[in-house]
């Protein structure tokens, strides 16, 4: 095709300009449902947040600014400061339970045992993932009932008078954690059994024969060497924590009072029922700011205290 | 990154001590096997019980008639089954059109996924084109904005097209998946330039070799990408409470949470059989793709 003497190396060429000019075509071509998508539908909708939470809108009258009103309620509106904390006493109490019986868990399963028992609790502890949010909340506002719940039922077993379960503050936050760890620490626990089984079987080997065994050998052995993934297990169990719904709107719609009342309820609330679009604009901004943190904190702590074989 | 990267939490023998008996093990596991074993399985016992019991309760309660279906002592094992609550769920809600629904936005969502992050995580592996880093950048940072923060936005957009109260508004936000791009982007990563190189020889342009090499040997990605998709969008309930008004556009979750609102705890085990009924495709997804779903389920944890 090229016009000179010099044989090979020169015809290749135009050939490579041509496929590189497919490719960049084709490149665009592939990419452009993804990222139109994301465009309209994550990009677009960012800076909209943004905008809007500089603004009163109800959608029907027109926008008004409002500077940072909106932000301002934040600390000002009881409803949505009490909504906070719960968030973030959630998490905290939410997060370690479901941590600590999925690190027990994975750990127990690691003991020698018949193959089909191991995955038969594998898949056990795994189903409650496979199940919705919304259905399980509703079949546990049955089981957590006052009067006909099996829960208070089988307490009364032991003895114990029936708890007011769904109508007493602490009661009713204690429940939607359960209902929240019940469902979630699968996860956690998936992501333990794989880092788990991937230690070399030498290493506890080489512990037992020094004297290291029991708690010792997990502290010192096993728990250094899982720590990227019980980092990258906690990041990631905070930040679903921080945007819990189904549960609390299912069991309690936030109640009683504004006892099990979170961050994204009140996003939902102040939207869609007090169509205050600015005020839930800006709570969703203050939510996204303390994932990016929990993000940011992630990559700090992965430099200096987990240990990378 | 291979594709091996998936394969975290799906060993079946992690045996860090199982069948070495050349390991000293500690001495009074061996004089005392009750002392430690008999604790751990105990508590594996009891822990695996608090995991089925619910469920179990859920279906055999379903199971009973619904005027004895609150009655005490509870019944966790479907022993007299009644079918009277799975007919009355029927009357109550309109379960065929709610299945419909969910399947509809469950399954279109899946596909789209499945086909835009192919092609998308094909062109970050595999394509040349100026700001690749930049863009892959972008996309998965995507993955940090929760969904709550982007309703408002999205909701007003979807009046703005035209789409308010249909199915539409739940699919077409679902598409891009940043998480599903990424993981076709792994799989391609993982599969071998050779075949490329090949067919490029026999004079395959870059389609052709997309197509008809790459394509099917991505098929399983793909499969990670469709069980994920169908296991979140089956189950979700927080954008269809927003973006869906009138009850003939409900998924079943929504539509299941409502009829537990009108029926309260008249009749339990009307409200359970629906639950019961909305969990049939996600037990048939755990029993036949419960290997897929964990392995991508863990994949993001090893990015």
């Amino acid at each position: 095709m090229t016009t000179t003497s010099t044989p090979p190396r020169h015809t290749v060429k135009p050939q490579a300009a041509r496929r590189s000019f497919v490719e960049r075509w084709l490149a665009m071509i592939f990419l452009a449902p993804t990222l139109l998508g994301m465009a309209l539908f994550t990009f677009l909708p960012i800076i909209g947040s943004l905008v809007l939470a500089f603004f009163r809108w109800d959608i029907i009258s027109a926008p008004e600014f409002v500077g940072f009103a909106n932000f301002a309620s934040l600390a000002q509106d009881p409803t949505v400061r009490v909504s906070f904390l719960n968030t973030i006493v959630f998490v905290v109490v939410a997060v370690i339970l479901q941590l600590g019986i999925a690190l027990s868990l994975a750990s127990m399963l690691q003991a020698r045992m018949p193959s089909w028992l191991r995955v038969f609790l594998r898949s056990t502890f795994f189903f409650p993932l496979v199940l919705s949010a919304a259905s399980v909340s509703i079949f546990m506002r049955y089981m957590f009932n006052e009067q006909f719940g099996v829960v208070n039922w089988l307490l009364s077993l032991i003895g114990i008078p029936a708890v007011p379960w769904l109508t007493s503050p602490v009661a009713s936050a204690a429940v939607v954690v359960l209902v929240y760890v019940w469902q979630n620490f699968g996860f956690s626990f998936l992501l333990f059994l794989g880092a788990l089984s991937n230690i070399p079987k030498e290493l506890h080997e080489a512990a037992n024969l020094d004297g290291a065994t029991g708690w010792k050998q997990f502290s010192n052995v096993t728990l250094p060497l899982i720590s990227p993934t019980v980092l990258v297990a906690s990041v990631m169990a905070i930040i679903s924590a921080l945007q819990v719904f189904d549960q609390p709107y299912v069991l309690t719609n936030g109640g009683p009072g504004d006892s099990t009342r979170t961050a994204v309820m009140v996003i939902f609330e102040s939207a869609f029922q007090q169509l205050e679009f600015g005020e839930a604009s800006a709570i969703g901004l203050v939510l996204t700011v303390l994932i990016l943190a929990v993000t940011a904190l992630q990559f700090r702590l992965s430099r200096r205290f987990v240990f990378y074989q | 990154m291979s594709s091996q990267t998936l394969n975290t939490g799906t060993n079946e023998h992690p045996g860090s001590t199982a069948g070495t008996p050349a390991t000293p093990r500690p001495y009074r596991n061996r004089r005392l096997p009750a002392a430690g074993t008999v604790g751990r399985y105990a508590a594996l016992a009891v822990a695996a019980a608090l995991t089925l019991g619910p469920v179990l309760w859920t279906l055999s309660t379903s199971l009973r008639t619904p005027s004895e279906s609150f009655n005490l002592p509870p019944s966790f094992l479907p022993i007299n089954p009644d079918f009277t609550a799975y007919r009355e769920v029927f009357k109550q809600i309109n379960v065929g059109l709610l299945v419909l629904n969910s399947a509809l936005v469950t399954g279109l969502i899946a596909l789209g996924q499945m086909a835009s992050a192919t092609l998308a995580g094909y062109a970050f592996a595999r394509l040349d084109f100026r700001g690749k880093n930049a863009i892959f950048s972008l996309v998965l940072a995507t993955m940090m904005v929760p969904v709550q923060v982007t309703i408002v936005p999205v909701f007003m957009l979807i009046r703005g097209m035209g789409l308010s109260d249909t199915l539409l508004a739940l699919i077409l936000p679902a598409i891009p998946t940043a998480f599903g791009t990424f993981l076709m982007r792994q799989y391609f990563l993982g599969l071998p330039h050779d075949f490329a190189e090949a067919a490029a020889l026999d004079g395959a342009g870059p389609w052709r070799i997309f197509r008809s090499v790459y394509v099917p040997l991505a098929v399983p990605g793909m499969a990670i990408v469709g069980i994920l998709a169908f296991n979140f969008h089956w189950n979700e309930f927080f954008r269809p409470l927003i973006l869906t008004i009138s009850e003939q556009n409900f998924t079943l979750p929504l539509g299941l949470v409502t009829l537990q609102g009108n029926l309260g705890t008249g009749s339990i085990s009307v409200v359970l059989a629906g639950v019961i009924l909305s969990m049939l495709p996600a037990l048939v997804v755990f029993i036949f793709g419960q290997r897929t779903l964990r392995e991508g389920l863990t994949a993001g944890a090893s990015k």
